[in-house]
């Protein structure tokens, strides 16, 4: 058993069935729309995580600053917020996919192996 | 305090008892799903990936079964009473770094890759240089983890059962029964991953995420009632008890110390901070043990579905060790907790055992939840060994011995006998290794398989999916360039030697000022990748259009 070439393709002109579909606009907008919402979304939290990372190593006074007179500080907001975006970040990608990709993926999927895969 | 400190000390050995029932129970209730799930595993899509069958929830909760370790679940909660914030800023770091499982891998990985990580690298590749890679990287990244976790259980369990110097256990001293531990778990996640292949693994997973989940939701629940769930006086409480006043609440006590009157420390502290930041974040999505997860469900949207329950599940876990790391440090107070483990992995049994006495009628039920609590930590190491070791045969198997050394000429039944038996050679190799380095400082491991999958394998990863040019040399430089940069700086950095605390405390030979080497070692895997790209002409179009149309759509995905 070969285990890494796709044996399993359908024909034998699948390569060129694959490029032919790679440089169809259809895979061109799947491609748009995937990455258009994962990178920004990826430079986004990690510049959230990153700006609360260098808060906590020098801008303690700031962090440390007590809120509503109580116990809790800025640095325990802003570290449950960090829960906060991502759960949220999360959810909004979900929802993004299930509306945004996952119907032309299906299709264009399809498309190339007759609903077989 | 007094009454705080374990029960087990003066005979009283109820809860050393009932640890063991209760561990015993878990053995013999995983065993018998490891030998029906071996009944079940007949392909090798089943020995590896446990015939792809898992709903997104089954896998979501033996992601978080796989990835919560004892360093998690008692570490993280021992950070936070000994050092307050600062654990609760480490424990952010685990969490964030799913979305980049999220957002960047799970799909793309799951819809392109059949069993291992090197399936996606040596896609569009040659096959024998970058599998070779992946290998080395997967076996080094993983026995790194595996040693954390086996010396730890060997402590952890001479701790547990108040086998103090002088004491013995069942005719063992502290280091026998060390020994005799290190043995128990490594023979255990032996027999799970050999017999009971991706499958028993998975259930063996499950089983002890919903066991760590309900341990670590009684207890935040009845340290929480006992302030009326008012955070803010359990908050003050916490500091008021730990002695540090309110600076256990803020950011500074572990990560990013400041040192009076040495600049230049003070400087390597917070770099130092960052580094372990970044590699926290980025190294998650290289774990292979993870990575090897997302094979487990029939589809890339099931793929999704188990990240985003993974994320649930991980994030409400963190939420519930900040009220049991503040809980210890109010209920059982700093100073009890370092005289048992002057690393507070013991927080977390040692609040169990105060809310139990509190909640639960004297010192009875103090024992019992000392005992379940005991029992929930064995089994989350157990869960995290037997995840570790199915990776690391996988890929030893798959990738090296079906690949590398029989070019894919191999029977399917062949491949997963020689997985089997790559199990017992790493378990094997494990057990010596633990044994050996049982008395040595080796916690930093963990750190450091991050900072190795994120310094290697990620940039390999992410250059395979979504960059066109790179190649099957950029990808032997990412892997090689990032683990070996990681490893370098690390064994020259003061967890080594140097210092007090490190693996070799007599010796120095340090010079990198840094524990994390994340904050070179990252840019430079990504950076190897490149150059190692562009000085090779080697591109493949046809297979990247495949691996591309693959990758987005799921046609062809096994």
């Amino acid at each position: 058993m070969s285990t890494d070439t796709p044996a399993d393709a359908p024909t034998d002109s699948m390569p060129e069935r694959y490029l032919t579909v790679q440089r169809s606009d259809e895979f061109a907008g799947l491609r748009r729309a995937l990455r258009g919402f994962v990178f920004p979304m990826t430079i986004a939290f990690f510049l959230w995580y990153a700006l609360y990372v260098i808060l906590s190593a020098y801008a303690r006074d700031f962090m440390g600053t007590r809120l509503f007179g109580s116990n809790i500080n800025v640095a325990l907001v802003f570290g449950l917020l960090q829960f906060v975006s991502t759960f949220l970040i999360a959810w909004l990608y979900s929802r993004y996919a299930d509306r945004k990709i996952d119907p032309v993926a299906d299709k264009i999927r399809e498309e190339l192996t007759g609903g077989e895969s | 305090m007094n009454s705080m400190i374990l029960a087990v000390d003066a005979g009283n050995t109820t809860a050393r008892n009932l640890t063991i029932v209760l561990f015993l129970a878990f053995v013999a209730a995983t065993l018998a799903i490891t030998i029906w799930a071996s009944r079940q595993t007949k392909t090798a899509t089943d020995f590896y990936a446990g015939g792809r069958s898992f709903s997104g929830f089954q896998n979501g909760m033996a992601i978080g079964g796989d990835y919560m370790s004892a360093a998690s679940f008692l570490g993280i909660a021992g950070l936070i009473a000994l050092y307050g914030y600062d654990g609760f800023l480490y424990s952010i770091g685990f969490l964030v770094a799913w979305l980049v499982a999220l957002l960047l891998v799970a799909e793309l990985l799951r819809n392109s890759g059949r069993y291992t990580m090197a399936d996606v690298l040596a896609f569009r590749m040659r096959q024998r240089p970058v599998r070779t890679a992946a290998a080395v990287s997967t076996i080094t990244v993983s026995i790194f983890y595996l040693l954390a976790q086996m010396v730890g259980a060997g402590a952890l369990v001479a701790l547990l059962l108040g086998i103090r110097p002088g004491t013995t256990f069942l005719g063992m001293d502290a280091d026998t029964a060390k020994v005799a531990t290190i043995i128990m778990v490594g023979a255990l996640m032996i027999i799970y991953v050999t017999v009971g292949g991706m499958k028993g693994t998975t259930y063996v997973q499950i089983v002890k995420a919903f066991l760590l989940m309900g341990g670590a939701l009684l207890m935040a629940v009845l340290v929480l009632a006992k302030y009326n769930f008012n955070l803010s006086s359990l908050l003050g409480d916490a500091a008021a008890s730990s002695g540090n006043g309110a600076a256990f609440l803020e950011p500074g006590l572990r990560y990013g110390v400041e040192v009076a009157g040495n600049a230049t420390q003070t400087f390597y502290n917070k770099v130092d901070l960052l580094s372990l930041g970044i590699a926290l974040v980025l190294g998650t999505a290289g774990l292979p043990h993870i990575l090897i997860r997302f094979y487990t469900v029939p589809t890339a949207k099931a793929a999704r579905k188990s990240v985003l329950w993974a994320i649930g599940i991980i994030g409400s876990f963190y939420l519930l060790t900040l009220a049991l790391g503040f809980g210890a440090a109010a209920l059982v107070g700093g100073e009890a907790i370092r005289e048992q483990d002057r690393a507070g992995n013991t927080a977390a049994p040692q609040l169990a055992e105060a809310l139990g006495i509190d909640f639960f009628g004297g010192d009875l039920g103090g024992a019992a939840m000392l005992a379940i609590i005991a029992a929930v930590a064995f089994a989350t190491i157990l869960a995290v060994v037997a995840g570790l070791t199915l990776a690391s045969s996988s890929s030893l198997a798959h990738d090296f011995y079906a690949n590398v050394i029989k070019r894919g000429n191999t029977s399917e039944r062949q491949e997963v006998n020689v997985a089997r038996i790559s199990a017992l050679v790493i378990g094997a190799v494990s057990i010596a290794l633990s044994i050996f380095a049982q008395n040595l400082n080796v916690a930093f491991l963990v750190a450091l398989a991050f900072a190795v999958a994120a310094s290697g394998n990620l940039p390999a990863i992410l250059y395979s999916l979504f960059w066109k040019r790179f190649n099957t040399s950029g990808a032997v430089w990412a892997i090689y360039g990032g683990l070996l940069a990681a490893v370098f700086l690390v064994f020259f950095s003061p967890v080594v030697s140097g210092a007090p605390t490190a693996m070799f405390p007599d010796h120095d030979w340090q010079w990198f000022p840094l524990s994390n080497p994340g904050i070179l070692s990252i840019p430079f895997g990504f950076l190897c990748g490149y150059i190692g790209t562009i000085i090779s002409k080697e591109t493949d179009e046809e297979k990247y259009a495949e691996l591309e149309v693959r990758a987005l759509t799921g046609a062809g995905a096994h």
